[in-house]
């Protein structure tokens, strides 16, 4: 992947997490504060599917986004580039996606 | 009674060690005279460079006290920490000795990022008027006075990181053509500019910005360059 590319989709993954991850840890915050157990939580996000969209496109942000910033880091402190590094990086987006969506169907 | 500063200094090439030497201090001493001092009182084999001393050629940086700076307008008592200085070369260049290093790398990454000035016109022909107010002649003017002296790559912990990045001193000179209408070779500058190594490897640290001895912004210039080639930039 160039350069260029990963930029872009780092960035434009940002603008979509931000949001998002506000949103969830405002969610974090409410569910604490009230005093929720986790059945009144899970009846909760099984109650609409809106928090099941939320989910699925925080998650598909997020195995975009953590690999290109572990990448990044990779590439500069140990010099690895080219493509066994983009298959290292497509490899751990995968798990990601599937690790997030796998507790995104069981919550939702 | 002299005061007396307590200089240290790079003495060889990559392998070196700081050598330490005692010069007398003086009012609205640059760092400059300082190395100049040991060179003509106290070590003759001192290896560095300078030419105007004056602030226009960028040819004496130095690393001083960790920092990149240009020596002859940097002042010793606005640097010096109790009375010590350490000078040693710039980094992020291979060091040919003492306190001189290896500057063809980072002129030939001017040319990777497409700096090189392409027109179409000869003498012959009318010149070309350009609109000193118009909003790319300003952002060209805004990044043109770079001295060359290499303070911005050698602060770069990018450029320290990754080989192939060309740093921010050939991509402010990129912003600068991409904003000249005379220059032709547009689509060989985002090319250049836009490739592995290009605009697109900027972390944005900003240290270029903040080293820049002419108070340039290349920070400013690269993140420019990343929204003009990006799908969200202006056509051009």
């Amino acid at each position: 992947m160039s350069d260029a590319t990963a930029y872009m989709l780092q960035r434009l993954s940002a603008a979509v997490l931000a949001p998002l991850v506000l949103i969830h840890l405002g969610l974090i915050v409410y569910a604490i504060e009230g005093g929720l157990s986790a059945a009144e939580i899970l009846s909760r996000t099984t109650s609409t599917p809106l928090w099941a969209v939320f989910y699925f496109v925080f998650i598909i942000a997020v195995s975009i986004h953590a690999p290109l910033g572990l990448r990044n880091i990779i590439r500069e402190w140990t010099g690895r580039h080219g493509r066994s590094l983009d298959w290292m990086m497509g490899t751990f987006a995968l798990v990601l996606l599937l690790t997030g969506m796998r507790a995104v169907m069981v919550i939702t | 009674m002299t005061k007396i500063l307590t200089v240290k200094i790079w003495r060889g090439g990559k392998d070196g060690t700081l050598e330490s030497y005692s010069v007398p201090a003086r009012k609205s001493q640059t760092v400059l005279d300082v190395v100049t001092y040991i060179q003509r009182h106290l070590d003759a084999d001192l290896s560095y460079r300078f030419a105007c001393r004056v602030g226009m050629c960028g040819s004496c940086a130095m690393t001083v006290n960790g920092v990149p700076r240009w020596t002859c307008r940097t002042h010793v008592d606005k640097v010096s920490q109790d009375g010590q200085l350490i000078i040693e070369p710039l980094k992020n260049l291979e060091i040919i000795r003492d306190l001189t290093t290896d500057m063809v790398p980072f002129f030939e990454k001017w040319e990777k990022a497409g700096g090189r000035f392409e027109g179409k016109q000869s003498r012959a022909d009318k010149i070309t008027a350009i609109d000193p107010d118009s909003k790319k002649r300003l952002a060209a003017s805004a990044a043109i006075e770079c001295i060359n002296c290499a303070v911005c790559y050698s602060g770069c912990d990018t450029v320290r990181a990754r080989d192939d990045y060309v740093g921010p001193a050939a991509l402010n000179r990129a912003w600068s053509l991409f904003n000249d209408e005379k220059h032709t070779g547009q689509r060989k500058l985002k090319k250049s500019v836009k490739a592995d190594g290009g605009c697109y490897t900027c972390h944005t640290h900003a240290n270029c910005s903040q080293s820049c001895p002419v108070d340039l912004d290349p920070a400013g210039s690269i993140a420019s360059l990343k929204r003009s080639y990006s799908m969200f930039g202006s056509r051009s």
